[in-house]
């Protein structure tokens, strides 16, 4: 079996659901006695209950969103805001519970694992069931760990981050986050080490109606480097469940840190995501976000350049396919100067699918001698499917910027000349989505990257072009 | 591979492009068809090769004695025709190496990409080209000799039974056409056969056809043997029409 973080027939592949079993769970709904039980079951500190506390307040006196997606159908009420499916966390894959491993094992997990990654975490529902990181680079003080074992283990780094750079207050879903955060993935890098093989996580939401709320926050101490990878798939219910994440990611003087997400979730998914992360003097940020599937997804990864000489570097995929809203994009905030940043975005848009690129770029006043990038794709593949684009600008100072946006459209010549040479139509349209987001594919690693161009294949079949 | 043309009449939006063309191409011959700006030379290559957009009012096309009307253009390429385009399209992204591996691997889905190197080493050579060539995206920014030289490599890969070249002459100095019909004179094999559409003569001087004929207003007004190219050089195409 390959690398089934990506595949090609989700219904197949993902579409699948175990019994739903667990230790605990929260009565559905959301309130502070919730928030309570949740902090008690992980027998939380109080700083941390009081956080999650008054998040919920904030949470509770925003309004919702009105810009973005349909978030109107959205019904807080009837969620599960913690769903527990193990009590412990294995560090041994036989350790899982077995109809929670035979999951992972479906998913090709262990597998890549021992392949080609340095550490692993998992999670299903609320619950980091797995987490495993190589003996070398733990005895180089690398700390790979689930969030909620962080908290415990490493108090100060926590108190110090957690938090700063996603404030509860930044927006509705991020004030959730942190009001009812369970799992995610807490890394710490020290300084000067430089982890060549990647670490992932994987995240599986399997009940229905239950909302996953992992909190992820990376640190990356000076001079040294990362490569995260995160994966997410769910079965395909006819009831929505709710995705509401918050990752933090702080790069410090001269760090370097890539974030890799590929996101396939079923079509039944609200995935609305916060990404923030700082970079310090000489960082680098790079975030690759592959955003596949979802109801709706609305995800704008973000890099603040804080420190001179930062650089920030986002590029972005998004595939709408039948009745499935992407609102994608980046934001890059230049507080220092001579600081760089290049925005890719790229969408292709499907039997009916919306695509919107929704970006930001920020230099303000006093940073000097700013250079930076953006240029956002479409595709749509047919007279259904839709693509805007919202890119926003608020530059305060002389930077040399530069901005391109192209929409394109599968016109009927392109593909009579491909087919002319022998290729279906469906094979002539995935070869051209294909090359349109090789940008994007060219950075993955090469696992995903074959995972990505089948399931494109498998998404260009049936197709009336 | 036989090509019978019988009574075609062609339009599009109602308005009549062909009008009763009957041409028929035997395995091994080559063919010229030429004809003046509009007279429906680059609209008969897209209907041989099933370009939706046009309607077959009456008539039909036959390859090796079966109708191909209702075939798609890729139906119709798995049975062995090519068309090298006036003006092939760009596509971003796909490296034209792995465009040609793609091709060679639907007629040969066997075929090693070792092996497929050394034949592409071959036609590289054959039309003088740098190996860097076929790292590019497929006919992005290529200037118009190497859009030429990419239908001809595609044309080399696939190895068709059934070549059409539509205005392969169209903007080449004389030393490309030269190396363009040398290759193209590569694929000749009693089972080959191939049909020339072109403005000007010159490009029949390199690629010498058995057959030519000259189409004015969706017509066929003369057909003959390569003589009537240098007639056509000399009394235009006006005068052959009466």
């Amino acid at each position: 079996m390959s690398l089934t973080i990506l595949n090609n027939d989700y219904e197949k592949k993902y579409g699948f659901s175990d019994p739903e079993k667990f230790v605990f769970k929260t009565q559905k709904g959301l309130s502070e006695e919730t928030v309570r039980q949740i902090s008690k079951i992980k027998n939380e500190p109080e700083w941390m209950l009081d956080l999650r506390l008054k998040a919920l307040k904030i949470f509770l006196s925003k309004p919702m969103p009105e810009w973005g997606g349909n978030l109107k159908d959205i019904d807080f009420g009837k969620y599960t805001y913690f769903f527990s499916p193990s009590d412990k966390i294995a560090h041994n894959w036989d350790d899982v519970p077995a109809d929670i491993k035979k999951t992972f094992d479906r998913l090709g997990i262990p597998e890549a694992e021992q392949k080609f990654l340095g550490g692993v975490g998992a999670q299903y529902e609320s619950q980091t069931v797995y987490h495993k990181l190589r003996e070398d680079l733990a005895k180089q003080g690398v700390v790979f760990t689930d969030t909620d074992s962080a908290v415990k283990e490493h108090p100060d780094l926590i108190k110090k981050y957690f938090s700063t750079v996603v404030p509860a207050g930044d927006n509705k879903f991020a004030a959730l986050n942190t009001a009812v955060w369970s799992g995610g993935s807490f890394i710490y890098i020290p300084p000067g080490v430089k982890v060549t093989v990647p670490l992932q996580a994987y995240f599986r939401i399997n009940a229905k109606n239950v909302g996953q709320f992992e909190r992820t926050l990376i640190i990356v101490d000076k001079d040294a480097e990362v490569h995260y990878i995160e994966g997410c798939t769910a079965p395909v219910y006819s009831t929505d469940s709710l995705h509401a994440a918050v990752v933090e990611v702080i790069a410090l003087e001269g760090a370097k840190v890539r974030y890799t997400t590929i996101q396939n979730w079923s079509s039944n998914v609200y995935n609305l995501v916060t990404k923030r992360a700082v970079a310090h003097k000489d960082a680098v940020v790079e975030w690759v976000d592959g955003n596949l599937g979802s109801k709706l997804t609305m995800k704008y990864p973000c890099v603040i350049l804080k420190g001179e000489n930062s650089r920030a570097d986002i590029l972005s995929v998004a595939y709408a396919g039948k009745a499935q809203h992407q609102d994608t994009g980046g934001k890059v905030i230049h507080l220092a100067s001579n600081t760089s940043s290049r925005i890719i975005s790229k969408s292709v848009s499907k039997d009916g699918g919306r695509s919107s690129y929704r970006g930001l770029l920020r230099v303000v006043k006093g940073a000097k001698n700013v250079t930076s990038s953006v240029k956002c794709d479409a595709l749509i593949l047919d007279k259904l499917s839709r693509s805007d684009t919202y890119p926003k600008m608020k530059i305060e100072e002389l930077a040399t910027i530069a901005h391109e946006a192209t929409v394109g459209k599968v016109g009927e010549e392109q593909l009579f000349y491909l087919m002319s040479r022998g290729l279906s139509e469906s094979e002539a349209l995935a070869l051209i989505v294909l090359g349109f987001i090789q940008e994007f594919t060219k950075e993955l690693p090469m696992e995903y990257a074959v995972e990505l161009n089948k399931l494109i294949q498998m998404e260009m079949e049936g197709s009336v072009g | 591979m036989k090509l019978e043309i019988k009574d075609l009449n062609v339009s599009i939006d109602g308005k009549p492009i062909l009008k009763g063309i009957s041409l028929v191409v035997n395995p091994g011959e080559v063919h010229a068809l030429m004809g003046p700006n509009g007279s429906g030379k680059s609209t008969l290559s897209y209907v041989l090769a099933g370009h939706p957009k046009y309607k077959i009012d009456r008539g039909d096309i036959l390859i090796d004695g079966k109708s191909i009307l209702e075939l798609s253009p890729d139906g119709r390429a798995k049975l062995g025709l090519f068309l090298a385009f006036q003006h092939p399209f760009e596509i971003q992204g796909v490296g034209l190496s792995k465009f040609l591996f793609t091709l060679a691997k639907l007629k040969n889905e066997k075929l090693s990409f070792i092996d497929f190197k050394k034949q592409l080493d071959v036609n590289l050579s054959l039309l003088g080209v740098d190996k860097s060539f076929i790292d590019r995206d497929v006919n992005v920014g290529f200037s118009g000799g190497e859009k030429k030289r990419a239908e001809v490599l595609q044309l080399l890969t696939v190895k068709p039974s059934l070549a059409i070249l539509d205005e392969m002459d169209s903007g080449l100095d004389i030393d490309s056409m030269q190396v363009l019909s040398k290759a193209i004179s590569e694929l000749r094999t009693p089972k080959f056969s191939c049909l020339v559409i072109t403005h000007y003569q010159r490009l029949l001087n390199y690629l010498k056809p058995d057959f030519v004929h000259v189409l004015v207003d969706g017509k066929i007004v003369a057909s003959g043997n390569a003589q009537l190219a240098l007639e056509v050089e000399k009394k235009g195409y006006q005068g052959m029409a009466v």
